[in-house]
């Protein structure tokens, strides 16, 4: 007689096999050491070009991965089935883990002394707003980055690394990234506002 | 609590580097100081309390995540150094960086063994 109750399958996402979840991808670690080194010996030489190199380079992929991955990936991956997430975001999700803070490192310390190099530091109110203004953005964007969204990036990685993991508290943790996705862009679209307007005064 | 710990160092950052390179006010700025580190003891004992608590994971995250907030204050340090900050202000902006970089570690680490399986009863 044929069993009259049919197994429970267990959701798609939990039974293929997923890619092996690296936290941090170690190839990349040589890499944030040579920027971050080469971070260092900019600041201690203190060379305008070296400082601008820095904070242009570090500012403008911080501000384009940002709204890129809000504006353009975020949406994409929220149409993507369960299973084509979870793949793309245990690959995505290290790389960002390292990338991220390290943009963060090299445009706010060279950012600072570019500021201090160029006298725009010495500029008197009203106009010292426009610096103020960028500090309070950036503060923003740092509370959000690193008390929101990175760790609920870990814990991501690490739950995605259980033989079973809870889809219910992954969802719930990427949720971080929409509802603050919205704050972080207009932060980012301020800075470029901001930047532009102290590069021209 | 360690979220608003690091939002109060933020601002009391932001309050210091809008004043400069005049002499800053110090006073607000170490008011929020001692705020954020009211809070950051508060969610360090908070957290001691903890029974049952993934601490290995805590300890693996947080330590990592502590190696890699210490360059990063250290570099924003140098800058400031470098920059001729002296007494009081050095002091403040010195305290502030510590608070930040013990506040990071500690909210990854957290943020990660809370969701982990606890430890067997027998190695509580």
């Amino acid at each position: 007689m044929a069993d009259a109750t049919l197994p429970i399958a267990a959701p798609e996402a939990l039974t293929r096999p997923r890619p092996a979840v690296r936290i941090v991808p170690i190839r990349g670690l040589p890499i944030v050491a040579a920027v971050i080194g080469g971070l260092a010996v900019a600041l201690a030489g203190n060379w305008l070009w070296a400082l601008d190199f820095y904070h242009v380079v570090g500012g403008g992929l911080w501000t384009g991965v940002d709204l890129f991955v809000g504006l353009v990936v975020g949406p994409i991956l929220g149409r993507l089935s369960v299973p084509a997430r979870v793949e793309f975001s245990t690959r995505f999700m290290p790389k960002m883990l390292l990338i991220m803070p390290t943009l963060v490192t090299m445009t706010l310390a060279s950012g600072w002394q570019l500021a201090r190099h160029l006298g725009d530091l010495g500029v008197a109110y009203p106009g010292h707003w426009w610096l103020t203004a960028s500090f309070i953005v950036v503060g923003v964007m740092a509370v959000i980055a690193l008390g929101i969204l990175e760790p609920a990036n870990l814990a991501v990685l690490f739950e995605l690394r259980k033989p079973n993991p809870d889809g219910q508290l992954v969802g719930r943790l990427m949720h971080r990234f929409v509802y603050t996705a919205g704050v972080t862009g207009v932060m980012q679209i301020a800075t470029l506002v901001i930047m532009t307007r102290i590069a021209t005064w | 609590m360690l979220v608003a710990s690091m939002a109060l160092v933020v601002a009391g950052g932001i309050y210091v580097s809008a004043q400069l390179p005049k002499p800053p006010e110090l006073v607000p700025a170490a008011v929020l100081l001692a705020g954020a580190v009211l809070l950051l003891a508060a969610a360090v004992a908070g957290l001691a309390r903890q029974a049952v608590f993934a601490w290995e994971r805590f300890r693996q995250v947080g330590g990592w995540a502590l190696c890699a907030y210490v360059v990063v204050a250290g570099m924003l340090e140098y800058v400031f150094v470098a920059d001729g900050a002296r007494g009081p202000l050095l002091t403040v902006i010195s305290l502030m960086l510590l608070v930040f970089a013990v506040d990071v570690p500690c909210l990854l680490g957290f943020s990660v063994a809370r969701y982990q399986e606890q430890p067997p009863a027998a190695d509580r």
